[in-house]
């Protein structure tokens, strides 16, 4: 997204270009990520500052690895991935902990309350806790960049990785940052410290205290960081991140204790605020994370009672639990919304997944899918995948399925190209060393389409935009034992069809690789654009059964059904629905001469 | 004075996130305080889309509660309708006067109706203070360019709002594609003289239910060769072939008579008739 910017020492910054710019100004020298939503848009504005190296890692833990890597090098490191990122992350994040850093390493982490595009709301903070690593929440654009900074000492100073979380109404938020320059903080180099670093058990008995007491220290750090605003102490709200901007939307003048730090809980400093307010009220959004430290504190408190435990926070869901503590009014009635019509998300036009879909549902299979665009195929009309867990597990998932005996049809697993590479791999040794009956269909699109179309190493770009060698994804297969491997172009729908039929009938593992760039990235495919003639249309619905965007129904009605038409200006030509269509109504709009 | 909340409203790929941009842009040319909120991802791929702006000398919440924005402004009428709730009862409410049929909602074989709302300036008049329904799509087309429509729609907002021109038109000329600055500024303009339409001159979709039928699948399994041809291109897989490689039918009442599979049977062993699906037919017999 573009940077806006009236003065050069302010602009309107997205909560990751904030982030983003916080890490430059901090002197970061090096930063790794996988994308993924809401925080792919802070390595690709990272991406823009030269003295950083950015890149897209393979993985959330390879990207922790490279930070980590960096920072023990002795240089300011940086990872940033979406909540559930982490948990791919999180075996070196948790020993990440023992080793400490060299030169300052923060882990930005988005989560995504309301599940906008994922497929968890986890919640961050429970990892600080699990790893004993503090943890700092932004409440606005301007505080992400504050807090990145902060971050950054904070590590050096407490020789620990922070978290930072941020949140999609952080991330995808706009809002004023001042700007400042780039501070140089020169690498330090590595220094060997076997006892440090290498974390045998001997070692890491030795660390483990030594993380104790600097969370110690830390909680000191938290209360400092805290502030306390707002004189009506009938209740004294304890918060952090967006829901502090809310809670000041609806009750500016409440008393509120606002934590920069979320892990480790400043207790003390909040025992003391809870003795000036008459009632301690939590308002965060997730899980109970703060109230349920406070009430172990032995604090009178409560929370969840009054604020959802699921989804997002909202200006009107704060207004409901303070109404209910008394000390705000209650919202007016708002009447519902007039019956509209349901508006679902879909594949794009020409999406070359739309036909690999199409031909497993004709043939008919147990479909374990994954995570990307092609998610899409679970809704109507493809309809075409039973399962959708986590990055890489579709073929893991195929290889138990079949194992369980359990699938009266042929099990087919299907991943796009940068889920493959990011966690497919593995699995699909497992599938081919176990010798599972199953088909692996690899969506080959050449990007990461679902956060926009980023690089990965099988595109042959890097982030910075170089050209790199990329990863020959059918010499992959074969090189861990595929043996039944077809290559086919998904805008060949009897190709298709064909291939992925004679993949499911191969008593083994087979892989079918689908090879057709995306139509959004790294270009706009626009082709001659096609058009139905209304007169040969028999409205037999073969062409809705692909589940382009582009088709829709006409006022015409044939023999009791709807005839078609294809919206031009979003065709881009693909052929998939003339492929289809019996009588052949549809065909190329005239060029006009 | 408090914050002002504008939400703009459209369907993926209509330029919501470009509309959305201006307005904070031309917001922060006049030295408020703004956040921006929208969402991205899975949400905007043909889906609904919707930002929400709020400016003013202090702003906490970047998301305009329910029942307080100044104005909703909407590039398609279904969109307007989804989002009311978020209108303040003294506001103004700002729709192209178009309709972008969801293919998604094309899928009921049975009525073939679309539950598109009918355009009906009566269903949204008592919720709102000012009502404009302007005809964005065509203006913009008039004066060159149907893309265009987004900013004779903020042209309209702009009437409600307490921007200078001269912010807008900075604002637009920082965030429209190279070329358009022109155009999509006099589109503006247009866009604050524009009137109201009419909904009744909008033409009707055409997308009412019709009246359903039911058809017959009969196969003369001694004509039948089990060939496998039918299900593959019938469209409501009514058809199948089992385990022994039969023609079963799995699904009459799905069937839309399209004759597809009566069409393409080298044997003509299939016939497509209008009536009652029969309690017995296909399998093996």
């Amino acid at each position: 997204m573009t940077t806006l910017s009236v003065r050069a020492d302010r602009a309107l910054l997205s909560g990751n270009e904030a982030i983003a710019r916080g890490a430059w100004e901090a002197g970061v020298h090096v930063a790794a990520a996988y994308p993924g939503t809401p925080s792919t848009e802070t390595l690709q504005a990272l991406a823009g500052y030269d003295e950083v190296d950015s890149r897209w890692a393979t993985n959330e833990k390879v990207a922790v690895d490279v930070a980590l890597g960096a920072s023990l090098g002795g240089a300011r490191a940086f990872a940033a991935m979406k909540h559930v990122g982490l948990n791919v992350a999180a075996d070196t994040f948790m020993t990440a902990s023992y080793v400490g850093v060299g030169g300052g390493l923060v882990i930005m982490v988005a989560d995504d309350p309301g599940m906008h595009s994922s497929q968890n709301e986890q919640d961050t903070r429970l990892y600080a806790r699990l790893g004993l690593v503090p943890l700092l929440e932004p409440s606005d654009s301007a505080e992400a960049k504050d807090y990145t900074k902060l971050a950054f000492d904070v590590s050096e100073e407490f020789d620990t990785p922070v978290l930072l979380r941020s949140t999609t109404r952080i991330s995808h938020n706009r809002g004023i940052v001042p700007l400042e320059t780039r501070r140089e903080v020169a690498v330090r180099g590595f220094r060997r410290d076997p006892a440090k670093y290498v974390m045998l058990p001997a070692y890491a008995r030795g660390r483990h205290p030594v993380i104790l007491e600097r969370l110690e220290r830390l909680a000191g750090y938290a209360g400092d960081l805290a502030a306390e605003e707002g004189t009506d102490g009938r209740v004294g709200i304890v918060t952090a991140g967006v829901p502090y901007q809310y809670v000041k939307e609806v009750a500016p003048d409440l008393r509120i204790l606002k934590l920069g730090m979320t892990y480790p809980i400043p207790i003390e400093r909040i025992r003391r605020f809870a003795e000036t307010v008459d009632r301690l009220v939590v308002v965060e959004e997730l899980e109970p994370f703060l109230e349920e430290a406070l009430l172990a504190a032995g604090l009178d408190v409560v929370g969840k009672a009054f604020f959802p435990r699921t989804g997002e926070l909202s200006p009107d869901l704060v207004r409901d639990g303070l109404a209910a503590l008394g000390v705000a009014d209650p919202r007016p009635p708002v009447p519902d919304a007039p019956t509209t019509v349901t508006r679902p998300p879909l594949m794009c036009p020409g999406c070359p997944h739309m036909v690999p879909y199409w031909s497993i549902k004709r043939l008919g299979a147990t479909v374990t899918g994954d995570i990307g665009c092609y998610t899409l195929a679970a809704l109507e009309p493809l309809a075409t995948m039973d399962t959708c867990i986590s990055m890489g597990a579709s073929i893991g998932m195929a290889s138990g399925m079949a194992a369980s005996g359990g699938s009266d049809e042929p099990v087919v697993a299907t991943i796009g190209d940068s889920t493959f590479l990011h966690g497919g791999v593995p699995a699909l040794m497992e599938a081919v060393y176990n010798d599972a009956n199953m088909t692996v269909v690899i969506l080959d699109n050449g990007t990461t389409a679902m956060t926009g179309g980023q690089e990965h190493p099988g595109t042959g770009t890097t982030l910075a935009g170089e050209k790199a060698r990329a990863v020959d994804i059918p010499a992959l297969c074969r090189a861990v034992g595929v043996e039944d491997l077809h290559v086919v172009d998904p805008y060949d729908v009897s190709a298709t069809l064909r291939a992925i039929e004679q993949a499911m009938a191969y008593r083994g593992t087979s892989v079918v690789i689908t090879h057709r760039p995306c139509v959004e990235a790294p270009l706009r495919v626009k082709d001659r654009p096609f058009e139905v003639v209304p007169d040969n249309c028999t409205a037999c619905q073969l062409c809705m059964n692909l589940g382009c965007p582009a088709i829709v129904w006409t006022d015409e009605v044939f023999e009791g059904r709807r005839k078609v038409t294809i919206d031009a200006a979003m065709c881009t030509g693909c052929t998939l629905c003339a492929q289809l269509c019996p009588p052949r109504a549809i065909v190329p709009v005239e060029v006009q001469a | 004075m408090s914050a002002r909340g504008v939400v703009l409203a459209g369907v993926g790929g209509q330029g919501v996130v470009l509309a959305s941009a201006v307005l904070a842009e031309a917001a922060l040319q006049s030295d408020f305080e703004v956040k921006q909120s929208e969402v991205h991802g899975m949400a905007q791929r043909g889906g609904a889309v919707v930002s929400h702006i709020r400016y003013g000398e202090t702003v906490a919440s970047p998301v305009v509660p329910l029942a307080s924005a100044d104005v909703l402004a909407a590039f398609e009428w279904a969109e307007a309708l989804r989002w009311m709730p978020y209108l303040a009862p003294r506001g103004a409410l700002v729709v192209d006067a178009r309709r972008i049929v969801p293919p998604g909602a094309c899928k009921d074989h049975r009525t073939w109706g679309v539950p598109y709302p009918a355009m009906d300036a009566a269903t949204v008049a008592d919720r709102a203070a000012d009502v404009l329904l302007i005809d964005a799509t065509g203006i913009a087309a008039g004066l060159g360019n149907p893309k265009a429509a987004n900013s004779v729609v903020m042209g309209a907002v702009s009437r409600f709002l307490d921007i200078a021109d001269v912010a807008w038109e900075k604002a637009i000329t920082r965030f429209v594609p190279p070329g358009t600055e022109e155009l999509n500024i006099a589109a503006f303009h247009a866009g604050q003289e524009a009137g109201s339409v009419r909904p009744e001159d909008i033409p009707d979709l055409g997308l009412d239910p019709i009246e359903e039928r039911n058809y017959r699948i009969q196969v003369d399994h001694s004509w039948c060769k089990d060939c496998g041809i039918c299900p593959t291109v019938c469209p409501e897989f009514c058809l199948a072939m089992d385990h022994a490689h039969r023609l079963v039918v799995v699904d009459e009442a799905a069937c839309i008579g399209c004759r597809l599979c009566e069409a393409l049977c080298p044997d003509f062993a299939i016939r497509i008739s209008v009536g009652e699906p029969a309690a017995m037919s296909g399998g093996a017999s």
